[in-house]
């Protein structure tokens, strides 16, 4: 099948330092692949010029068969600019660490902005959506709240609701229990599994929790310093790790816990 | 010389009607700096040099030259390149100009403190540039600064006497024109005095229960 990600020799360098080297990488459809690695290899990065957060300085990105990082003109591809990168990237959903939920808005409000403004929703449509989607992370009772009055897990599984009423093909998910207390990861973990099960989501997440990779990834791809180390299925990559690197954060990762 | 009461109950009609020319240039002039003073704060953050080059050296040259000059400038200059103004246009043009450029530095700080995050959820989104800024930067950046912007709205008010020097009929160029009339100008004058004190004093204690109540509703 067609890969509905591609990243082919990409390269992003912030002045000197190159974040991610010539990276290629394809996302088949529906594929959950965790992204894992040490901090500073990369792998926030990977995520965030699929979003088009930050733009790349070589190579190209395609998301489902179309250019993202490119447009076409006069038969030859050139940098996008904003409009296109827009028509592309709504394909595409973003959670982040620290939640970004718009403060000045309830759950509800917050699920309903980006479907009435961008997708064209009606008040009403919007609205179903929205708390359809709220009652699936199981918020169906704080609609009406502020994030401040939400709690750390409470207000990620919002902003995960909030990403999934644009309908995206694509799932990022960067370090999203990163910012929780202990207790409240299970609950964002339980949302995303929730997610796989039910959902034709192709899902990328760059994460800490090892266990929660072993699990549910189809692919765990390891970075080190802006390219991918090793990747493998989870079974194969954690019991028996080929890259010396690999096994070293691998080791350090699971003495810490 | 004593203060004449029943004097001063007499010129009060006169001065009255003239409070409202003062009223008037004040909240105009306000308007004016509230959405020329947006303007030129996103002007002046823009990522394009050719725009916001201009609009910051627009803002320091406005600010760095006295009011007073400006309204001689725009009242008695401007007609020399065919821009004939009336005396109260230029005077309330002179101060929405000059407190724009107060407001946008103002705007400038509460757009800046909304968090980056903010602009990647809205972009995560595919939110519209405009959508984003009118739904979701705005809202967080002015309830923070309004009693900053309220405080100029009192500084502009207690400017406009500087109207009378184009003759203006605002309050402080009637007062005058009383003087010059009755040779009694303890009246008139003590009696505009007055009217700032107490408009400037009802203002202040507005701003404050204006941010207490902001805060309450942002908690």
């Amino acid at each position: 099948m067609d890969p509905i990600v591609s990243f082919q020799g990409v390269t992003k360098r912030y002045g000197y330092l190159s974040v991610l080297k010539e990276l290629d990488l394809d996302v088949a459809p529906n594929e959950k692949v965790a992204i894992i690695g040490p901090s500073g290899s990369g792998k926030s990065t990977l995520l965030r010029v699929l979003m088009t957060l930050e733009q790349i300085q070589e190579g190209i990105i395609y998301v489902d068969g179309q250019p993202l990082t490119h447009m076409e003109r006069n038969g030859a591809l050139v940098p996008a600019d904003e409009r296109y990168q827009r028509s592309v990237r709504g394909k595409i959903g973003m959670v982040f660490q620290n939640f970004n939920l718009f403060p000045h808005m309830t759950a509800l409000q917050n699920c309903m902005e980006a479907p009435m403004n961008v997708l064209g929703l009606s008040r009403q449509d919007a609205q179903a959506r929205a708390s359809e989607l709220l009652e699936m992370v199981g918020l169906a009772d704080k609609m009406q709240s502020r994030p401040n009055r939400l709690s750390g897990g409470q207000q990620q599984r919002v902003a995960i609701a909030r990403a999934l009423a644009m309908r995206p093909k694509v799932m990022l998910f960067d370090e999203v229990t990163s910012a929780l207390d202990p207790e409240l990861v299970g609950e964002v973990l339980n949302v995303i599994r929730k997610l796989g099960d039910e959902h034709n989501l192709t899902m990328l997440m760059v994460t800490h929790q090892m266990g929660f990779a072993r699990e549910f990834a189809d692919r765990v791809c390891f970075f080190y310093e802006g390219r991918i180390a090793e990747q493998g299925p989870p079974n194969e990559f954690f019991t028996d790790p080929k890259n010396e690197r690999t096994r070293a954060f691998l080791s350090a990762v699971l003495e810490a816990h | 010389m004593l203060f004449d009461w029943s004097f001063a109950l007499e010129i009060l009609p006169i001065l009255a009607q003239a409070a409202v020319i003062t009223i008037e240039a004040t909240l105009i002039g306000f308007v004016l700096a509230l959405l020329l003073g947006l303007a030129l704060a996103l002007a002046r953050m823009s990522r394009n040099p050719f725009i916001s080059f201009p609009a910051a050296g627009f803002i320091e040259f406005i600010r760095s030259t006295p009011l007073l000059i400006q309204i001689f400038f725009l009242y008695f200059v401007f007609p020399k390149f065919g821009i004939v103004l009336p005396a109260l246009v230029a005077g309330i043009l002179a101060l929405g100009l000059h407190y724009s450029t107060y407001c946008a530095e103002v705007y400038r700080a509460g757009l800046e403190n909304v968090p980056r995050g903010q602009w990647e959820a809205a972009t995560a989104l595919n939110l519209a540039p405009m959508a984003t800024f009118r739904d979701i930067i705005l809202p967080q950046a002015i309830p923070p600064i309004i009693p900053a912007l309220a405080n100029y709205l009192v500084a502009l008010f207690k400017e406009t006497p500087l109207l009378s020097a184009i003759a203006v009929l605002e309050l402080m160029q009637t007062a005058k024109i009383i003087g010059s009339d009755t040779f009694r100008y303890l009246e008139p004058i003590t009696l505009v005095g007055l009217f700032f004190l107490v408009m400037s004093l009802v203002s202040a204690a507005l701003i404050r229960q204006g941010e207490a109540w902001l805060r309450r509703r942002r908690s």
